[in-house]
């Protein structure tokens, strides 16, 4: 069901569901310490919340404090009081927006002060920078740390030495950890459930995700992609709700299916798909909706994006296996997407342009994420090359307004749908139709 | 008539000029079924390349006399240069001649650097080498034991000889040696600056980015010996520690301007991988676990590696400051240097608490304009003299 708000904001059931399990998570941190409820800090890729919740913890997440802060405007000013205290302009946004923010007060995104994590649990999967940033959290709140190294794939492949270390570290130190700072023994049981609910919901989710092959797809997978990974990603993979969440949306997009509907937008149903894309790299929080209307009003939709993936690759057939519980987390947080090489990323993104029947691939260059933005020159070049399709490279950031340029990216955007409609024209991909 | 110490500087001048890497070619050429390992910063175990028959060659970019063209082409403008000039140099050719490359996990630019080089150049073997940031012996260091024996088979397959333990140990104990003498240089500049220019001891370690082991001790012993023979005249600088410059370094002028400001270059991170454990590997029993147990409990701090306790986070900074006797810091970052810029400020409230004063700046391997450099750190050398004992 899709439902009109009053600022003229489409949104569907889902949606509205989502808001409020978001709402509902950050009143409870609002209250943890009334409530007598341990907080862990960590992040997005390779999080650990099915464990988290054996503990009955609650999980804040600064990266998706940073997105909600930036989707409500309110980054730049945190990344600037960052600066002024000493932090380099060259470095991560996300970073110096969380920074900023606990410097102001530590206010969250929906104005009420967020807790002091009893736990900084940092788990380092993909990205050089969380390390950094978690030291720079414990210098500033001085609580305890737990390390979850996680190896890189350098060679495009899980190992069984890799497997082994994360299940080490889990066993050794963030297990024990857990245990004493927030009073409860671990129950291996508990664990299984939780993963038993995780494999449910990816099971749905990916269903939404695959649903974009068809045409026109009833979704956009990557501006309504972020809305979709939501739950799955942060504070509530494993949770009944999630569950919920997944089955909710997958009737919805099932529905969207029999209509013969293209993919909901802020301002309704996306009418005439032109132009199919696969986009690599995150998004603009910043600017989103106005970055958003710059595809849907061309008639463009993503029908698959990577960074879609960067909290698990459940389209490529991972699940939360309940019979081998760390193993399983081991597994996942070793698959993120920025923890595949280059190589297996281009893979990746070519199986993408063919099996979504792609008319090109669309690069949004982070400055803030050298994680996703290093090589994505060279990305370019091999999914062009190998593949035949146009692409298209613009840059931005993640949540500081100054790097996101309208005019530039509408131009470039424009420039390139026309060059999509001159490939077609000389024998490129068919033009999208109803299947 | 040029002194012994300028004799020998003038070969690591010529060594750090030679984008081609005559040197290398050379010693690969002189004896059939020799291999060149190259690596990038900050630490990979030369040990192991040594004992499978090979020269480590430190690849540390393009420096400031490379012209990156295609290079540029790769990365987009807020990308640090040390990973342009790198594949410059891979792609016109000049890194032709090495069999394989290695990348440690420094930063996710490095990283990814490393499946670029998959693609690139297909036919060298190519690994990211991961190091653990977990320094338990039953956790990390099984990991890393591991790690260790892929890095040993993969260099027994390059080399195509087995790469045995008594190989390992006998390198172990050229390694030892070789840092022993580093720490030696390092010392000997701690205490008598003068005699030891900056620019001097910097090309000294550069040419053991490149040089055999073996060679390297040797020119290391005969400049203490020049060097300690050689008068001097001595200034009135103040004592430094350079920090930050790990992994892209800084144009050899920037040192230079540096010690003309008015700064004796105490201690530095200018190339870790030549001081990396900071004694003695064991050399006798496993090769491979005393490798890993030094890596784990008695190797450098940077900001690449986790620091588990609080209490000790840069701390190391403070120990260096002591250690040489310095009076200040200069934090010398590459641009866009995403390891050593997000340490910065912890690195800087540490120095706060014990009231080291301190200055930062950035720089690019190609950086050509050094003035605001020496007006920097003139005045920070200035405000050592003048300030820093009231």
């Amino acid at each position: 069901m899709t439902v009109t708000a009053a600022a003229e904001v489409v949104k569907d059931s889902s949606m509205l569901k989502q808001k409020e399990m978001i709402s509902g998570n950050y009143r409870k941190l609002e209250t943890a310490a009334a409530d007598g409820r341990k907080v862990a800090a960590t992040f997005v890729p390779g999080n650990l919340n099915e464990l988290i919740m054996c503990f009955d913890m609650l999980n804040n997440l600064p990266e998706i404090n940073a997105i909600q802060n930036g989707l409500r405007k309110k980054t730049g000013g945190y990344i600037m009081e960052a600066e002024k205290r000493g932090h380099s302009e060259d470095v991560c946004t996300y970073v110096k927006a969380d920074l900023g923010m606990i410097a102001k007060g530590n206010i969250g995104p929906d104005g009420q002060k967020l807790p002091n994590p009893d736990l900084l649990l940092l788990s380092y999967t993909g990205c050089f920078t969380f390390m950094k940033w978690f030291e720079l959290l414990r210098d500033h709140y001085r609580c305890e740390t737990a390390m979850l190294h996680v190896p890189y794939q350098g060679d495009g492949k899980i190992t069984a030495n890799m497997i082994a270390y994360v299940v080490r570290q889990l066993k050794e130190e963030v297990i024990p950890k857990l245990e004493r700072i927030s009073g409860v023994k671990f129950d291996i049981d508990r664990l299984r459930e939780n993963l038993a609910r995780s494999a449910r919901a990816e099971e749905d989710f990916v269903w939404v995700l695959e649903s974009a092959k068809k045409k026109p797809s009833p979704i956009d997978a990557y501006f309504g992609g972020v809305y979709y990974i939501g739950p799955i990603f942060t504070a509530f993979r494993g949770t009944q709700d999630a569950t919920e969440y997944y089955r909710l949306l997958r009737a919805e997009i099932a529905e969207r299916i029999a209509l013969g509907q293209g993919p909901v937008t802020p301002t309704g149903d996306m009418p005439n798909e032109r132009y199919r894309l696969v986009v690599e790299g995150p998004p603009n929080w910043t600017s989103f909706r106005d970055f958003w209307k710059m595809f849907y009003e061309e008639g463009a939709v993503v029908v698959a994006s990577t960074y879609t993936k960067v909290g698990g690759l459940y389209d490529q057939g991972f699940r939360h296996d309940p019979a081998k519980p760390l193993e399983s987390l081991a597994e996942y947080c070793l698959g993120c997407y920025t923890n595949r090489n280059l190589p297996a990323r281009i893979d990746l993104i070519e199986k993408y342009m063919e099996e979504y029947e792609a008319d090109g691939i669309l690069i949004n260059s982070i400055k803030s994420c050298n994680s996703f933005s290093a090589g994505q020159l060279l990305v370019l070049r091999e999914i062009e090359r190998r593949t035949g399709k146009p692409g298209a490279f613009i840059e931005s950031d993640l949540v500081d307004p100054r790097y996101f340029s309208p005019a530039n990216i509408k131009n470039r955007l424009e420039s390139y749908f026309q060059m999509v409609d001159q490939r077609r024209a000389g024998g490129g991909s068919a033009p999208a139709r109803a299947a | 008539m040029s002194t012994p110490t300028a004799e020998i500087i003038a070969r690591c001048q010529a060594l750090f000029d030679d984008l081609n890497f005559s040197y290398a070619r050379e010693w690969k050429a002189a004896v059939p079924g020799r291999i060149v390992v190259g690596y990038m910063p900050f630490y990979v175990p030369r040990e192991l390349i040594h004992a499978a028959g090979g020269l480590a060659l430190g690849v540390l970019g393009g420096g400031e006399q490379l012209e990156v063209i295609q290079g540029d082409a790769y990365y987009q403008s807020y990308i640090c240069r040390i990973p342009r000039s790198t594949i410059e140099l891979g792609v016109t050719n000049r890194l032709d001649f090495v069999d394989a490359m290695l990348f440690p996990s420094i930063c996710d630019v490095i990283r990814n650097l490393s499946g670029m080089w998959k693609i690139m150049f297909p036919k060298v073997r190519s690994r990211y080498f991961d190091v653990p940031q977990n320094y338990r012996d039953d956790v990390g260091g099984t990991f890393y034991i591991n790690e260790l024996n892929e890095l040993r088979e993969m260099l027994a397959e390059a080399s195509g000889r087995e790469v045995t333990d008594a190989a390992i140990r006998a390198s172990i104990g050229l390694y030892n040696e070789n840092r022993a003498l580093v720490r030696e240089v390092y010392a000997f500049r701690a205490r008598q600056p003068w005699k030891a220019p900056s620019s001097e001891v910097y090309l000294l370690m550069r040419a053991g980015m490149i040089l055999a082991v073996e060679e390297h001790s040797r020119l290391l012993r005969e400049y203490l010996a020049a060097a300690a023979a050689e008068d001097r005249p001595r200034r009135d600088n103040s004592r430094v520690v350079v920090t930050g410059a790990f992994c892209e370094q800084p144009p050899l002028n920037l040192i230079k301007s540096i010690e003309l400001s008015g700064c004796y270059i105490v201690d530095d991170d200018f190339m870790l991988v030549n001081r990396w454990e900071q004694s003695d590997i064991a050399e006798d029993g496993d090769p491979v676990a005393n490798l890993a147990r030094a890596y784990l409990h008695n190797s450098a701090n940077t900001s690449a590696k986790y620091e588990p306790d609080v209490a000790q986070k840069g701390l190391y900074l403070v120990e260096a400051v002591k250690r040489s006797r310095a009076e200040g810091v200069i934090f010398a970052s590459p641009s866009f240097c995403d390891p050593a810029l997000l340490e910065r400020p912890m690195l800087q409230r540490v120095l706060a608490a014990h009231d080291i004063p301190f200055i930062a700046f950035k720089y690019a391997e190609n950086s050509g304009q050094m003035q605001p450099i020496r007006e920097q750190a003139g005045t920070f050398a200035d405000s050592i003299k003048l300030w820093s004992n009231q």
